[in-house]
């Protein structure tokens, strides 16, 4: 099996503001991110010659891609992998630039979930509890699963197997929203830009017993965007490009029906990040991933993702979290940008919004993005970004897993 | 001899009180509480509910009939026996039939059966009878409507009840009644309907049914009699000899309701459970006519004491703090629709490939390797050996909370929805809701049993899955 490491790099990329966006179109999020990445990038549009389209229920086809951005009679793939979505429209659109095929290709992920009029999720499975986490099909014979109810299971079982009391295990949930709500207050693109207190977290209405309203993330509006070239390319269109070092993606439905998935951890997270590290050549995860974007749909899902990833010890997440490791100016920062948290959630954006982030971030631009009178959101010399997504539910997960950086 | 060989009941958790609906309404209080079937219940769950219950320790397999009684089939057309036999596991060549639309449905299937195994055309049937009627808000029958249902296997080998004799009458009159234009039931002036109705046709059938039995009132230890209200009954009993005290069994006005089709099985569960070898019963049910047995306790009764029936339903219970809860789950007032799309209608072809899955619970179990999974897979998740599984039922086993949450996000007619993974002892899980709990008493690790439940209603396909709930 081949790698995807230094064969592909980024050399553009856009993103919208995130947010409940009344005003903007769904062609009109495209057009922003798509024109963004094309600037940066320093390319004409007429340069790309294929491009990913990544939405989860915004649009059916290529075709609403092609639309608004004239990308006339070129091959324009629609993806969608529930909350990997994004994430699998960049790696389709690598995996196209590496096959040798095409040279410069664009990958774009957009949502907009705000003309629906739904509260939560309009997808499916949310919303209608259509089994497709399981091998029900369309008799809708299932339990009741919306997103957070299903990662609500995960803090029960985590909280009953390592002892915490409910008390003790919310409180150790609301720092992290505390520390991802500090880091959207710098970001101006974030859709939440305001700092909560642990004690808004905790007196907050539960909305999935043990999870509250600050327990979960936003449903947004957003689109984001990357421009993809072969790696021996990159230096032709800018200085500081960002390479792929690995491109994982790991698919189960196993914990829905499996005794042996314990609910305390997510078995494809774990294997999609190990593939990774594998693929990029590290050995330690804890030291040499500078910082992650990852998919912090909720709380819980931020504490667990630690684990499976490597940058805790099984069961000693509360211990960093509590430690600070994973603030922004930690030895260990995730979600730099407010992650999910403070962005919200918009499927088909949010894996490309992760790596505008740690694009940014490797870059040394962290800070062309920062409220006015913020301190630094910039990290020092990062390397090696990480970023994650958890599409479906933790019994049954679609993990994307992307590192990148700054060094070919 | 032909008779009872075993008995189950089903009495929904939720119970209102009187005073309840009367302090909703601002009427004067009245005594006593109803049974309330819960949202996801009708009177197909509830029927399953009472067959689980009476054929537990007995061979599903071995059934010849399921007849299905009732005045609130969720069906006018569309059999409700064949949901019911098909959740618990019957054969397919088997008798079935709905009896509807009388209070007698019940008794009248009762004696459909009784024939049918006298006949030779089936050695056992079972015979499911319930009914979740409902009444005029703020009317005399809503108070006294309760939810509920009772089964009764008859056949001819270890009858525990042996019926000697039975007797019917046929009588038109319109005293109680509801139309196919109707969604709550009508009465006449009750005066009419008191000394008209059943307080001309039960005496007259009871004395007929004597004098064909060739016994008299001295002969039975217990009358079991459907009454809309207990009163009825007491002139009626003390007329034949009967004491009013002692030997006319309490129809469970003030605990249960008069639970309709349902309510002469349930009362003569609730008294076959304190019934002895040798007791006589007489057992009579009422509506355009009268149904009357002769029933004959024996030894076998000691071997079916095991059954849920009415004690260890009306034991476990949880009141229902408002009546407007109560409106709510019967769909008599629309509240404000959650901000979703509207749920997709099951497709009826693939509820048709789920029969077994869906409405028995079964998953399979490895022949190569021996696990154990639910839904059943073709590839098996521990071994991948395809086509190896073999089917593995569910249905009645006892399960334990591996994790859950109640949430209050999830669509619902009754928030929060308590969702949990649920782990059997021999291997497999199944994601599903809990029903009838008390939120505060679930536990990661409590025992649950699993039962059958309506999960709901889309393109009026009523959609009938499991849930789980605590160990009762």
């Amino acid at each position: 099996m081949g790698s995807i490491k230094n064969k592909v790099a980024i050399i553009g990329m856009g993103c919208t503001k995130f947010g409940e966006l009344w005003d903007k179109s769904l062609n009109d999020l495209i057009i922003e991110a798509a024109y963004e990445a094309y600037q940066d990038a320093g390319i004409d549009p007429k340069d790309i010659q294929a491009a990913w389209f990544g939405t989860d229920s915004s649009a059916w086809s290529g075709y609403a891609l092609a639309a608004p951005l004239k990308l006339n009679f070129k091959p324009v793939t629609r993806v969608q992998n529930e909350c990997a979505t994004g994430s699998d429209a960049f790696r389709n659109a690598c995996y196209g630039v590496a096959s040798g095929v095409y040279d410069i290709v664009l990958a774009l992920g957009a949502e907009k979930f705000k003309d629906t009029g739904y509260s939560g999720l309009p997808d499916a499975p949310v919303t209608t509890g259509k089994g497709v986490h399981t091998s029900t099909e369309s008799t809708y014979r299932n339990a009741t699963f919306t997103a957070p109810g299903s990662f609500a299971m995960m803090a029960t079982r985590y909280f009953a197997k390592y002892g915490l009391a409910p008390e003790e295990g919310k409180r150790l949930l609301a720092e992290i929203q505390v520390k991802n709500h500090y880091n959207g207050s710098l970001h101006p693109k974030a859709h939440f830009q305001r700092e909560i207190t642990v004690e808004q977290v905790m007196n907050a209405p539960i909305i999935a017993w043990p999870l509250g309203l600050y327990d979960c993330c936003g449903v947004s509006d957003g689109a984001a965007a990357a421009i993809i070239c072969r790696a021996d390319w990159a230096k032709k269109f800018r200085p500081d490009p960002v390479y792929v070092k690995a491109l994982q993606l790991s698919v189960a439905r196993d914990g829905m029906i499996n005794p042996n998935f314990d609910f305390a951890h997510v078995e494809e997270t774990y294997r999609a990040g190990q593939a990774a590290y594998e693929e990029a050549g590290l050995k330690n995860p804890r030291e040499e991933i500078s910082m992650a974007e990852v998919h912090d749909c909720f709380s819980i899902t931020e504490l667990v993702i630690m684990e499976d990833l490597g940058f805790s010890p099984r069961g000693k997440a509360p211990e960093d979290v509590r430690a600070g490791r994973f603030n922004l100016h930690g030895e260990q920062p995730i979600n730099t940008d407010g992650g999910l948290k403070c962005f919200g959630h918009p499927l088909g954006a949010s894996g490309i919004r992760m790596l505008y982030e740690e694009y940014k971030q490797l870059q040394g631009k962290a800070d062309t993005l920062l409220n006015p009178g913020k301190p630094s959101r910039q990290l020092k010399n990062p390397k090696m970004g990480l970023t994650h997504n958890l599409g479906g539910i933790p019994p049954a997960a679609n993990i994307s897993v992307i590192i990148v950086g700054n060094e070919s | 001899m032909v008779g009872i060989v075993s008995y189950g009941a089903h009495i929904p958790y939720h119970r209102l009180s009187r005073a309840e609906i009367a302090r909703a309404w601002g009427t004067a209080p009245q005594p006593g509480e109803k049974a309330v079937a819960n949202y996801d219940e009708d009177s197909i769950t509830m029927s399953v509910a009472a067959a689980m219950d009476c054929t537990t320790d007995i061979n599903e397999q071995s059934i010849d009939g399921l007849f299905f009684a009732s005045t609130t089939s969720p069906y006018l057309e569309k059999l409700a026996a064949t949901i019911v036999a098909t959740a618990i596991d019957l054969r397919r060549d088997i008798l079935v039939a709905d009896f509807a639309s009388s209070l007698r449905s019940g008794t009248m299937a009762l004696r459909a059966a009784l024939d049918a195994v006298k006949a030779g055309s089936a050695n056992s049937v079972l015979v499911c009878a319930a009914d979740t009627r409902l009444g005029y808000p703020n009317g005399d029958a809503e108070m006294s409507f309760g939810d509920g249902a009772g089964a009764l296997l008859i056949g001819s080998d270890k009858v525990a009840v042996e019926i000697e004799n039975a007797y019917s009458l046929a009588d038109e009159i319109i005293d109680v009644w509801r139309s196919d234009k109707d969604q709550f039931v009508r009465s006449w002036e009750d005066r009419f309907v008191r000394e008209r109705g059943h307080g001309r046709v039960v005496p007259e059938a009871l004395g007929a049914a004597l004098k064909k039995f060739n016994l008299t009132a001295k002969d039975f230890t217990r009358l079991v009699c459907y009454a809309a209200n207990p009163r009825l009954l007491e002139s009626i009993a003390r007329s034949f000899g009967f004491d009013a005290k002692t030997q006319v069994q309490n129809t469970l006005f003030d605990s249960v309701g008069n639970t309709g089709s349902a309510q002469a099985f349930i009362t003569l569960v609730a008294a076959l459970e304190e019934a002895k070898p040798g007791d006589r019963i007489l057992f009579a049910n009422y509506s355009n006519g009268c149904d009357v047995f002769a029933l004959k306790v024996t030894t076998e009764i000691e071997n079916i004491r095991n059954r849920h029936g009415v004690k260890r339903n009306l034991a476990a219970k949880r009141m229902l703090n408002t009546y407007q809860k109560f409106i709510v789950w019967r769909g008599l007032v629309d509240t404000q629709p959650p901000a979703r799309p509207e749920p997709i209608s099951p497709s009826a072809v693939a509820l048709w490939r789920d029969n077994k899955g869906g409405l028995a619970l079964y998953g399979s179990k490895c022949k190569q390797c021996g696990f154990i999974i639910y839904p059943a897979q073709r590839v098996c998740l521990n071994c991948q050996a395809k086509d190896m599984g073999e089917p593995y039922r569910f249905a009645r086993l006892t399960g334990t909370v591996t994790t859950f949450s109640h949430d209050n996000l999830a669509a619902s007619i009754d928030p929060p929805t308590t969702i949990c993974a649920v782990d059997f002892p021999e291997g497999g899980r199944i994601m599903c809701d809990m029903t009838d709990r008390d939120p505060n008493e679930v536990k990661v690790g409590m025992p649950v049993e699993m039962v059958f439940r309506k999960i709901g209603t889309s393109g009026n396909i009523h959609n009938y899955w499991w849930k789980c709930r605590p160990l009762r």
